[in-house]
């Protein structure tokens, strides 16, 4: 398939996957995938049940090796990382890679605030001199302290929780929990964001909002966005780009316009073959 | 009267209680009937070695008779009290019930640490004092000042686990191996090379982080009961190396006539350059005791006031999350190895603290004082204080360590059951079985809230239930 | 050639008593995935029911032949410890479901601590010595310097008995209900309750089982070395787990392999090293294994779930 430049921002990708492929044993979860995203874009992985998305996730954000293939993570200033060989907290320490989870993986047991608080733990570690400076409570240990504050107060302004700041994650709605983990995720200061499957179980207005939110990730923020979704009205809406997966290869990758009039997509997803796709829309109706 | 419904209710619930009578002591009964069968032989015969050194058989069906009736009787009465409560539950309204249950244990809590903490910490201080005034003499009250140091090396040893298990979420079964290397570490470099206690505490302290984060290093990916299971090797190995390197440690035998603790360099003694010549003292081997009692308090509020000072530091906080969720650690750049080694090393510190004062005030030390009981004893303190609470681990400390000594205030059961009853034989019995009714009764732990590390605007407990235990 | 043949003898006979109980654990692990720290005790436990149960035979009931009373013993042990194993699950373990994951592992810790000073308490602290049986050994072959490999009744006994119980449960795990039950329950034990699978009952039948295997063991255990105490529960749990670990946690097979492989290490240790640290071997062994292969020799690999 040629390489088709689904956005101008694509010339200057932040992340390029070269030919990745993962195994497990004897099954080919990813085959020879290769895509990039676009510096501040908003790319969509897509695909049906087992297409193998969130193993590409994985291997992105440094929880699985790939058995082959190369990502590179380019920073604005030029600064390159080959993350299949960075140690899994590097990938985001280092390449500054933030995710969420399918599902949800917030600390529970901790308050909100104290969750945005973790989420800035190297800058603050360094901070507080790997904890002696702030044993002795020294000023640039407290400075730094209230400039995370600070920034974990902002975030809770934006995801609307500034009242439930002091409550346990864990009691938080749903809906909540899912913007609080994308928060806690930009707390990071990522280049780019891995979502997965945010939209998964929100109602219409929770999911209204999370479009907002990603939005604004977009435009305020220098972090590009990948995202796996099942919910075709999200990814439509706010994507840029969009690359589809099935049985862990990619069977395209383009404009969400280019990408809803493409007869492979639409026989992946309902799962038949090429040719039997006008007969099938015809049974069901579509 | 009054209510016609409960009138109503009358004749029905007098029914089901009469069919639920037979049910109940047909349980107990059962219970009955299987105490009989746990009971044969093991306590049915007792073995007995004979002149010949071959056994003979003793015949004990009246003590297994007892038992059966204990076990009958205790489980009637758990029966018909569960009965009796379920009945008075299903007349009060429930939703007023629900609220009260909800209301009342935050309040009863948040009372807990506005009052008892103050009171807690004075009656600590005072305790050498109010053991004497209580005793009616110095002498006299040598067995409670031991009593306090006991309990008090106990609550260190629990806060310095604490660390490991209650926040960073770590399961470790062989904490006594840094309680070890710090008895050892003080044993040897006080009787070899002549060094202070003052020089060998910190030196001890460092030896046992040293070693926590040697023996760490590799375990600490490991999951959840792996870890405490290598954990628990590690703790056997050290011990049984120290059995048998005589060379190295003594043996067995351990060593002994480790040097005193002074007060800053003034022994106590009773010569004119003692400590009780030097204050203007009556000579009192009380005074290092009480010296001992002081010290011991020193080592756990200083173990206390730094994990309270960690926790809300980054460190802390990145801690209770692993605890919570390693994976989500790493997503967020969390080195998790590095800080769980610096919880276990920081953890392994305190007990090497420990362990070296156990040295100092023992003045002798063999492999035996480490074995796995220990171990299991700390982390019994630990997880029954509830996990990561500190007032909870003192309190359970109290309640483990002090508990057993009530039992040998209890010479009076002797003139009911016969002079070889000794009550402090059922010590470790009983112990065992309070761990596991302590389990039943509260998985979570005497105090299972969580205090939050910072606060914006106002500060709320959260409930055990959201809290993870960790993967180890 | 001669030490080494006599060694792998006495090595395959502690390593068959070593594989029995770690069946207890590396069932249960597979079941609810604890570890059940008392089983150990529960072994110890048996050795002593074994013990008097042979005295009552032998010295009231006048039974003068060894075989028959060893056959009474080894049933009345079996069944009397299962008993300890179905009521230790039923009050200890089974309120503690679903419930915090380190209560059941402090429970069976407190179980553990329990039982072995319960068996003090009642029988007292010294060593129990079985009167003397079987001494008789039949003489393989002698080598020229004299040395004599020799297999004593008491190993053949062991051995056998192992290999035939070994061989009933194994019938009993893999081809009746029960067995398909406890594999279910070991895949997905809340989709096994839904498919009308009694997961209380296979849980329970699940101990019972364990622990009649560890009353086999507890009494070969003391017709081996005819001496048992209160104390003899700790570390041969520790290595019939750490046989467990082996073999790989939650595969039988594995477990009786790592148990004779435990048992080899162990007597071959003593025999050609240092036998006050053949316990730091086996300790080792156990560390070891769990580092560098976690999922054991016949385990499966755990791939880690994001």
């Amino acid at each position: 398939m040629a390489e088709s430049l689904a956005s101008p921002r694509m010339a200057d990708p932040v992340l390029t996957v070269d030919h990745v492929t993962m195994r497990f044993g004897g099954l080919v979860a990813v085959n020879d995938l290769s895509f990039r995203v676009g510096r501040g874009d908003i790319t969509a992985l897509i695909g049906p049940n087992g297409a193998g998305k969130t193993t590409v996730f994985n291997c992105i954000t440094g929880f699985y090796k790939p058995t082959e293939g190369m990502m590179t993570l380019r920073h604005r200033d030029g600064a390159e990382f080959l993350l299949e060989q960075l140690p899994g907290y590097a990938v985001n320490r280092n390449a500054r890679v933030a995710r969420t989870f399918q599902n949800i993986r917030l600390f529970t047991g901790m308050t909100v605030l104290e969750n945005l608080l973790v989420a800035q733990h190297n800058p603050l570690m360094l901070a507080s001199g790997f904890t002696i400076a702030g044993l002795l409570g020294l000023p640039a240990y407290r400075r730094a302290e209230r400039a995370a504050l600070e920034r974990a107060k902002e975030w809770l302004e934006r995801i609307h929780l500034m009242d439930r700041a002091d409550d346990p994650a864990g009691a938080l709605p749903y809906g909540d929990q899912r913007r609080l983990e994308i928060a806690r995720a930009m707390c990071t200061d990522p280049v780019l964001l891995c979502l997965d499957e945010p939209a998964a179980g929100l109602n219409p207005r929770e999911s209204l909002l999370l479009n907002d939110l990603l939005r604004a990730i977009r435009d305020d923020h220098d972090t590009s966005v990948l995202l796996i979704e099942h919910d075709m009205s999200v990814v439509m809406e706010i994507s840029d780009h969009v690359v589809v997966l099935d049985y862990g290869t990619k069977i395209a990758d383009g404009t969400p316009s280019e990408i809803q009039s493409d007869q492979s997509v639409i026989a992946a997803y309902l799962g038949v073959e090429d040719d039997e796709v006008e007969q099938v829309e015809a049974e069901v109706g579509v | 009267m009054a209510h016609p419904a409960n009138t109503l209710a009358a004749p029905n619930a007098a029914d089901r209680a009469a069919t639920d009578m037979a049910a109940i002591v047909k349980d107990a009964a059962l219970f009955a009937l299987v105490t009989f069968g746990l009971c044969v032989p093991i306590v049915a015969f007792r073995t007995d070695l004979s002149q010949t050194s071959a056994l003979d058989l003793v015949p004990r069906w009246g003590l297994v008779a007892i038992l059966c009736g204990i076990v009958f009787v205790a489980r009637l009465a758990q029966r018909l009290i569960l009965a009796n409560r379920d009945a008075r539950r299903a007349l009060t309204p429930a939703p007023a019930q629900a609220t009260e249950a909800v209301h009342a244990e935050p309040n009863a809590s948040q009372k807990l640490s506005a009052y008892a903490l103050p009171a807690f910490l004075g009656v600590t201080l005072a305790f050498p004092l109010l053991a004497v005034l209580g005793t009616g003499g110095l002498g006299e009250s040598r067995y409670w000042i031991d009593l306090g140091i006991l309990i008090l090396t106990y609550v260190m040893l629990g806060w310095g686990l604490n660390i490991v298990v209650g926040l960073a979420g770590l399961l470790d079964l062989g904490y006594v191996a840094f309680y070890a290397v710090g008895a050892y570490s003080y044993a040897l470099l006080s009787t070899v090379f002549g060094l202070s206690f003052w020089v060998c505490l910190p030196l001890a302290g460092l030896f046992a982080g040293l070693w926590g984060m040697v023996l760490g290093f590799p375990v600490l990916r490991l999951r959840g009961d792996y870890l405490a299971i290598v954990t628990l090797a590690f703790g056997e190995i050290i011990r049984l190396v120290l059995i048998n390197w005589t060379d190295f440690s003594g043996g067995a035998a351990g060593i002994s006539s480790i040097p005193r603790a002074t007060f800053f360099g003034i022994p106590f003694t009773a010569d004119e350059d003692g400590f009780a010549a030097m204050v203007g003292l009556d000579f009192s081997p009380m005074h290092r005791v009480i010296f001992l009692y002081y010290l011991i308090l020193a080592l756990a509020l200083i173990t206390n006031g730094v994990t309270l000072r960690l926790r809300r530091l980054p460190i802390g906080r990145a801690w209770e999350a692993l605890r919570e969720d390693e994976i989500a650690c790493r997503s967020l750049g969390i080195n998790t190895t590095n800080t769980k080694l610096t919880a276990f090393a920081l953890g392994a510190m305190f007990g090497g603290f420990a362990g070296s004062f156990f040295a100092v005030r023992q003045g002798f030390v063999s492999p035996e004082s480490f074995n796995f009981l220990e171990s299991a004893i700390i982390l019994a303190i630990v997880v029954l204080g509830g996990m990561g609470s500190q007032i909870g681990v003192a309190i359970a400390a109290v309640a483990m360590v002090g508990g057993p000594e009530l039992l040998r205030n209890l010479g009076f059961l002797k003139a009911v059951f016969g002079d070889h009853f000794d009550p402090s034989e059922y010590r470790l019995l009983l112990f065992g079985l309070a761990m596991v009714i302590m389990m039943i009764w509260r998985p979570r732990g005497l105090i299972s809230e969580r205090a939050p590390s910072i606060v914006l605007k106002e500060r709320k407990r959260i409930s055990g239930s959201l809290v993870k235990e960790g993967h180890g | 050639m001669e030490v080494f043949a006599q060694q792998l003898i006495n090595g395959l006979t502690l390593g068959s008593i070593y594989g029995l109980i770690a069946i207890g654990y590396t069932m249960v692990f597979g079941i609810i995935g604890m570890i059940n720290f008392a089983h150990g005790d529960v072994f110890m436990l048996s050795a002593f029911i074994a013990l008097i149960t042979f005295l009552i035979v032998t010295t009231w009931l006048g039974i003068s032949s060894i075989a028959l009373a060893l056959l009474i013993v080894l049933i009345c042990a079996m069944l009397l410890t299962a008993l300890w194993g179905w009521a230790i699950e039923r009050i200890a373990y089974r309120p503690l479901r679903g419930s915090f994951r380190l209560a059941p592992l402090i429970s069976a810790i407190g179980v553990s601590i329990f039982l072995s000073n319960f068996v003090q308490v009642v029988q007292g602290a010294r060593n129990k010595p079985t009167p003397p049986m079987m001494r008789d050994v039949i003489t393989l072959w002698t080598g020229e310097n004299g040395y004599a490999v020799a297999l004593s009744y008491k190993q053949i006994i062991i051995m056998l008995t192992t290999v035939v119980l070994l061989a009933g449960f194994w019938y009993l795990v893999q081809k009746t209900p029960l067995g398909r039950a406890q594999r279910a329950c070991e895949q997905d034990r809340k989709m096994a309750a839904l498919l009308g699978i009694d997961v209380d009952r296979t849980i329970s039948l699940t101990f019972v089982l364990g622990a009649a295997l560890a009353a086999v063991a507890g009494t070969m255990y003391l017709l081996y070395y005819g001496v048992v105490s209160f104390a003899d529960g700790f570390t041969p749990g520790v290595k019939a787990f750490t046989a467990a670990v082996l073999g790989g946690i939650g595969s039988l097979p594995g477990a009786v392999l790592g148990g004779l492989l435990i048992g080899l290490v162990e007597t071959f240790w003593s025999a050609y090293f240092s036998i006050e640290y053949k316990d730091v071997a086996a300790f080792s062994i156990l560390a070891i294994v769990l580092i560098f292969m976690p999922s054991g020799i016949l385990g499966r690999p755990e791939v880690e779930k994001v």
